[in-house]
């Protein structure tokens, strides 16, 4: 249901038919106006912000420095509070996890709420091939599911559409549901149909926000209750996360969501913090039998790998970067491509997918520093788009990622090797420049991107040298 | 080796990198301003409005009458109680049967009912364990007596907090409390009703959560 986002060619194919689109232009312009200055109300004193994003920092770097030590503590800790723990290094081994927990309970019916790493499994798609439905139940994420696509911003999914849009979809969709553009009446609809849903459900399916190791705690925030439907009314339920997630203590939980609605959406606090620490014990009258947790891998140890691009790992999915990239605020989430858009999308999706299909997202950028200057948790976004070009040229002996090397072309590399071979060498270099120089006339007009927008390079008449030894004489 | 070792494997693997020190959480609370005690009901009440959620003044004597008033006036034909104390009271006083507003026991699993339960309650009542006055929030704890689902279900959730039970921050809340000594099956935070934004920015009530929040506070009026 929630299918891959349409295929185009290209990231410059698809960005290009998403900047002629008027309606998908304004939804986004609209959108990030709002969110940052939503944002920006939220961190009036920018000492304290700066502070506090220190901490934030501090608390993610901290966790990812004892990544392995607090991965098993976390197992421990949950283990013994009755959560089942699980490993997976791919998407397919999450995915046969999920399915084998079905089956072992003969479900048919999955609700589930707001999970990117779900999307970055393509986990629907698995379930429903195996004959179980997976409902989306986070009313944007319901809204693009419904509509047969894919989240376009990783808080708010269905932020490309228009309510009028929205008003088509239900009445076009849902049987007996006539054309409204009145959006508490719309709500009301989506909340009558998935209330069923819940009832009905075997399993409930959710991410997490952080998963703390001190208590063995999975940490889920949310606004609208779904969260809560899904991890409490069906008697299995499944949380899915990466490796990275972990952190400490219950303590760094308060700071770190002290960070993320304000980042995110601009509210002080999101009106549901769930604290899950295990599955219901005898003596209470609701929650799940059965609590899983699955740890997800899917390149995250690539990262991790690198002690620069480490950095990408103490992300908190605030989604502040995108909605401060002028990039994104132009092309929208879907042209991207991957799971994740924005500048998040494009340093993490590289690790995930491999740079011989992302590298493109780290050149579709202006490298202003938007990003880095609002992440809650300072990761140098800049740096690492930086980094990830340089991987995307590097020579086969310099690789470090799955994929270095991607960008490079033949004719790039031998025009490099030329380069370098006439400016080692001095008689050559001078005999090319007066070459050059003299032969300037010849220079093409035409000089591909360059020329779209600006006049053809063309080399000096007198080179430096000739105009220096000029003014000496 | 299964995934479980080759993933810890190749974390283990790669080089360490600089130690960080364990943050100082403790620190960074200490060095701001707190809210006082005093101030703490007010800003909880303001914290509370501003995310539309209902605070009334009340007392330990008299909050039945203002319940059954205001379940009455809100048109609850139906209102769900637990197993605690605040049950006991209320069917004692006998205001509701006054208002014909039947009570209804949570006394069996939710699996037992749930078609009931999802559309034939109006309304439940939960003591909450305390409250954050800087984000305007509430503390559940439930428990045999006080299921998960009641504040979660029903269109209309009402909460019974004691005013000396405000904290100033999350932070200080799981501190004097020592969650970290233990935490129950599901610890929950609420700030308001449920909501959502996701058709185009516009702010509504009730997504899948109760629509209001109505907040019966004890002892908040003394101050």
């Amino acid at each position: 249901m929630s299918q891959p986002v349409e295929f185009h060619p290209s990231f410059a194919e698809r960005s290009k038919a998403a900047v002629n689109d008027p309606h998908l232009r304004k939804s986004f312009r609209g959108a990030m106006d709002f969110l940052q200055a939503k944002r920006r109300a939220q961190f009036p004193d920018a000492g304290e912000l700066g502070a506090l994003r220190d901490l934030g920092s501090a608390i993610r770097r901290h966790a990812l420095a004892n990544l392995p030590d607090l991965l098993e503590r976390l197992e421990a800790k949950l283990t013994a509070n009755g959560v089942k723990v699980h490993w997976a290094e791919t998407p397919a081994e999450a995915n046969a996890i999920v399915l084998d927990i079905a089956r072992r309970h003969e479900a048919k019916r999955m609700v589930k709420g707001k999970s990117m790493v779900s999307e970055e499994c393509g986990l629907n798609h698995a379930m429903e091939a195996a004959g179980i439905e997976a409902l989306e139940t986070d009313m944007g994420e319901y809204i693009v599911q419904l509509a047969g696509e894919g989240p376009s911003h990783i808080i708010m999914p269905a932020i490309h559409k228009t309510k009028q849009q929205i008003a088509e979809l239900f009445a076009q969709k849902l049987p007996g549901v006539k054309y409204t553009e009145n959006v508490d009446e719309l709500i009301r609809i989506g909340r009558q149909v998935l209330r069923k849903k819940f009832a009905a459900a075997d399993i409930g399916l959710s991410g997490v926000n952080f998963a703390v190791a001190e208590t063995g705690t999975l940490f889920l925030v949310e606004n609208e209750g779904n969260g809560r439907m899904c991890t409490t009314v069906p008697k299995v339920h499944v949380a899915i996360t990466g490796i990275e997630k972990v952190v400490a203590r219950l303590e760094h939980v308060t700071v770190l969501n002290t960070l993320l609605p304000r980042s995110a959406t601009g509210q002080p606090v999101e009106t549901y913090q769930n604290f899950i620490s295990g599955p219901r014990k005898p003596n209470e009258l609701d929650g799940p039998d059965e609590v899983h947790l699955i740890l997800l891998d899917n390149g995250r140890t690539q990262a991790y790998a690198d002690l620069q691009l480490r950095a990408t790992l103490q992300c908190i999915r605030c989604g502040a970067c995108m909605n401060h990239c002028p990039v994104y605020a132009r092309i929208g989430g879907h042209a991207y491509g991957t799971v994740y858009p924005g500048p998040i999308g494009a340093i993490i999706s590289p690790h995930l997918l491999g740079l011989e299909s992302t590298y493109p997202l780290a050149f579709a950028s202006t490298l202003c520093g938007a990003c880095a200057e609002v992440c809650p948790v300072r990761i140098p976004i800049v740096d690492l788009l930086v980094r990830l070009r340089t991987e995307a040229q590097a020579r086969p002996d310099a690789a470090h990622l799955r994929g270095s090397g991607s960008a490079r072309t033949g004719t790039v590399s031998a025009i490099w090797r030329i380069w370098s071979a006439i400016y080692s060498r001095l008689g050559l270099y001078r005999l090319t420049t007066w070459f050059m120089s003299r032969g300037r006339a010849l220079s093409p007009i035409e000089q591909g991107a360059w020329t779209r927008s600006r006049t053809p390079l063309v080399p000096a008449p007198r080179r430096l040298r000739d105009l220096l030894r000029e003014r000496q004489r | 080796m299964s995934a479980r070792d080759r993933i810890l494997a190749r974390l283990r693997g790669a080089p360490a990198g600089e130690a960080v020190p364990l943050p100082d959480v403790a620190a960074w609370y200490a060095g701001k301003p707190t809210i006082e005690p005093a101030a703490r009901i007010e800003r909880f009440r303001a914290n509370m409005e501003a995310s539309h959620a209902e605070v009334h003044d009340t007392d330990a004597a008299s909050w039945p009458a203002l319940l059954t008033r205001i379940a009455a006036a809100k048109g609850v034909g139906r209102l769900l109680v637990g197993g605690g104390a605040e049950a006991g009271v209320l069917a004692d006083r006998g205001a509701c049967a006054e208002h014909g507003i039947q009570l209804v026991r949570y006394d069996r699993p939710a699996a037992e009912w749930r078609e009931d339960f999802f559309d034939g309650i109006d309304a439940a009542l939960t003591p909450a364990r305390s409250a954050i006055a800087d984000t305007g929030s509430l503390i559940l704890w439930p428990g045999a007596d006080a299921p998960r689902l009641m504040s979660l279900v029903p269109a209309i959730h009402f909460v019974l907090l004691d005013a000396a039970r405000i904290h100033a921050t999350l932070y200080e809340a799981m501190t004097a409390e020592r969650w970290g000594d233990g935490m129950p099956t599901n610890a929950l935070v609420i700030s308001g009703p449920s909501k959502t934004a996701d058709i185009q920015q516009t702010l509504a009530y009730g997504a899948h959560g109760p629509r209001e929040l109505v907040i019966l506070l004890l002892g908040g009026a003394q101050s």
